[in-house]
C-alpha cells in the first residue's frame, strides 16, 4: 500500500539556490534566486534569500534554510548590540567575522553557505564569502549555492573589476538567470539588493524581465487558439 | 557492566531503557551508556601541497594558491603561507578554515610573547612544540584541525624546518612536503638537495617540484607563492606562474600506432 505522503513532506527545507555578491565602483550588489525546496517540492517560489543584518550590511543565504535563518538572527542581534555600544554603524568586516565565527565553531552542525556584503566608510563596498566549514575570504565577487556550479565558466570569462552600478546589476541578474536555467534547485525571480554610501535599493526581476537563453522561448499565444 | 542499583536491586524496568537499543540510536536526556560523540569532521575548502627546504641562509617554503571545494577549484587566490613573528613562516595544506584558526592562535601567542617585553622572543622550535601540542590534543578529542603544517625559521643562526600533521605526528628535516608533495617532490629533494645551497639553487629546486605538482596533482593550479626566512627577515612573494611545457613530440599524437589507447 503506497504511503499517502511523499518523502518531501518531511524533508528539511533547503535552499537549492543561486546566490552571489559583486563589488562595484562605489558599493556592492547582492543577488539571489527565490526557490526553496523540500526534496523535490518547491515549498516557496518567492523566498527572499537576501537578509538584512544592519542598515549597511546584508547576507545571502544558501544551504539549510533553518540553519541560515538562525545564524542571521544571532548575527543581527549581536550587531544591534555592538552598534549601540560602539556608537557608530558596524563595519562589513565585523559582520562577516561574526558570521564566520558562528559557522566555524558550529561546523559539525551547520550546513550553511553564506555571503556577507555591504558598504562602510572605511573599506567602501566589500564582499566576504563564508563557505561550508567557516573559512572567511574577502573577494571582489562571490557565488554560492547549488546553482553556482553552472557559473564558474561564465564568471571566469565575463567578470571584470571596477564595473559601474548598472553594469554590475545587469551582470548579477544575467548570472542568476543562467544558473536558474540549468539548476533545478534554483528558480523563481531574481532579487537584487544594492548597498552603497547613499543607502539600500531593492530590485525584483521576474518573468519577461529575465533574459532568455538557449532553447528557451518567450511566452506567447497558444497556436491552437488562432 | 554493573548497572546502578535502583528499586532495591530489581533492575528489569530500568534496564529496558538501554538493553537492545543501538549505541547510536536517538539520543535521550539521560542515559547510563551515552551515545558516542561524533566530532570527526570533513574538510570542505582545502589547500594542496606545501614544500619546504633548508638552504645556506635560511628556509624556503612554497605552495600554490588554490582553495579547492572537492574537485572544484573554487578559490584561486588563497594565501597558504603566513609569517609568524619575525623569524618563522608557516605553510598549511588541508582545511582552510582550520588554518585561519591556527593563524589566529599563533597571532595571539606572538602578541602575548611580545607583551612580556622581556628581551626574549619565541623562536621556530618553540612554535613547533606549541603547534604539536595543539594538533595532538585536538586529535585526542577526535576533533582534529584538518591540516598538515610546515614550519620554517631561523633564530640566532640555528636553522629549523619541520612538519606537524593533523594527528600530531611531528618531525624535522632538511626538506619536507605535505600531501602529494610527499610523493612527487620529496624524491626529487632526496636526489638533488644538498647542504648550503644558494638562494637561486633553492628557488630553482622548489620551482622544479612545483611544476611537477601542477602537472600531476589535480588540486594544483599554476599560481604559486614562495616564502623566504633568513636572519635578515621574512619575505613572501607576490603570486607567480611557471612556464609549462607541452612540446613533447609524443604528446602531439599519443595514440599513433595504437588507436583506441591513450
Amino acid at each position: 500500500m503506497e504511503p499517502m505522503a511523499g518523502e518531501w513532506t518531511s524533508a528539511a527545507h533547503s535552499m537549492g539556490t543561486t546566490i552571489m555578491a559583486v563589488e562595484y565602483n562605489g558599493g556592492v550588489i547582492l543577488g539571489a534566486d527565490s526557490r526553496t525546496t523540500t526534496g523535490v517540492y518547491v515549498a516557496n517560489r518567492a523566498s527572499d534569500k537576501i537578509t538584512q543584518l544592519t542598515d549597511n550590511v546584508y547576507l545571502c543565504r544558501s544551504g539549510s534554510a533553518a540553519d541560515t535563518q538562525v545564524v542571521s538572527d544571532y548575527v543581527r542581534y549581536f550587531l544591534n548590540q555592538h552598534t549601540i555600544q560602539l556608537g557608530r554603524e558596524a563595519t562589513v568586516k565585523t559582520a562577516a567575522t561574526l558570521v564566520k565565527e558562528l559557522a566555524y565553531q558550529n561546523k559539525s552542525f551547520l550546513q550553511a553557505g553564506m555571503i556577507v556584503a555591504g558598504w562602510d566608510k572605511y573599506d567602501g563596498g566589500s564582499v566576504y564569502a563564508v563557505p561550508l566549514g567557516g573559512t572567511l575570504l574577502r573577494l571582489p565577487f562571490a557565488t554560492g549555492g547549488s546553482g553556482s556550479s553552472y557559473l564558474y565558466g561564465f564568471l571566469d570569462q565575463a567578470w571584470r573589476p571596477q564595473m559601474s552600478k548598472d553594469e554590475a546589476e545587469r551582470f548579477v541578474v544575467k548570472s542568476i538567470a543562467l544558473a536558474i536555467a540549468r539548476d533545478g534547485a534554483s528558480g523563481g525571480v531574481v532579487r537584487t539588493v544594492t548597498v552603497n554610501e547613499h543607502g539600500v535599493e531593492r530590485n525584483f526581476f521576474a518573468g519577461d524581465k529575465l533574459p532568455l537563453f538557449h532553447e528557451e522561448i518567450p511566452p506567447g499565444r497558444n497556436s491552437l487558439l488562432a | 557492566m554493573a548497572w546502578a542499583k535502583e528499586n532495591g536491586g530489581n533492575n528489569k524496568a530500568a534496564e529496558l531503557n538501554y538493553v537492545d537499543r543501538s549505541l547510536d540510536g536517538p539520543s535521550h536526556n539521560f542515559s547510563l551508556m551515552p551515545t558516542p560523540s561524533k566530532h570527526t569532521q570533513y574538510p570542505y575548502v582545502t589547500g594542496s601541497s606545501v614544500l619546504g627546504i633548508k638552504y645556506k641562509d635560511g628556509i624556503l617554503l612554497a605552495s600554490d594558491t588554490a582553495g579547492c571545494y572537492g574537485s572544484t577549484v573554487r578559490y584561486k587566490s588563497v594565501e597558504r603561507l603566513k609569517r609568524i613573528g619575525d623569524n618563522t613562516i608557516l605553510g598549511a595544506s588541508g582545511e582552510i578554515s582550520d588554518f585561519q584558526a591556527i593563524t589566529n592562535l599563533l597571532d595571539e601567542l606572538i602578541t602575548e610573547d611580545w607583551m612580556w617585553d622581556d628581551g626574549n622572543k619565541l623562536g621556530p622550535f618553540e612554535i613547533h612544540n606549541y603547534l604539536n601540542r595543539v594538533m595532538y590534543n585536538r586529535r585526542n578529542k577526535f576533533d582534529p584541525l584538518w591540516n598538515s603544517l610546515v614550519l620554517g625559521g631561523i633564530k640566532k643562526g640555528k636553522k629549523y624546518l619541520g612538519m606537524v600533521s593533523m594527528i600530531g605526528v611531528h618531525f624535522q628535516d632538511n626538506h619536507v612536503a605535505t600531501g602529494f608533495g610527499n610523493h612527487l617532490a620529496r624524491p626529487i629533494f632526496r636526489d638533488e638537495w644538498k647542504e648550503d645551497m644558494t638562494l637561486e639553487e633553492g628557488v630553482k629546486l622548489l620551482e622544479k617540484c612545483l611544476l611537477v605538482l601542477f602537472y600531476r596533482d589535480r588540486s594544483a593550479i599554476n599560481k604559486f607563492q614562495m616564502a623566504n626566512v633568513t636572519e635578515g627577515g621574512i619575505t613572501i612573494t607576490e603570486p607567480f606562474a611557471l612556464k609549462v611545457n607541452w612540446e613533447l613530440e609524443a604528446f602531439r599524437n599519443p595514440t599513433k600506432g595504437a588507436e583506441g589507447s591513450w
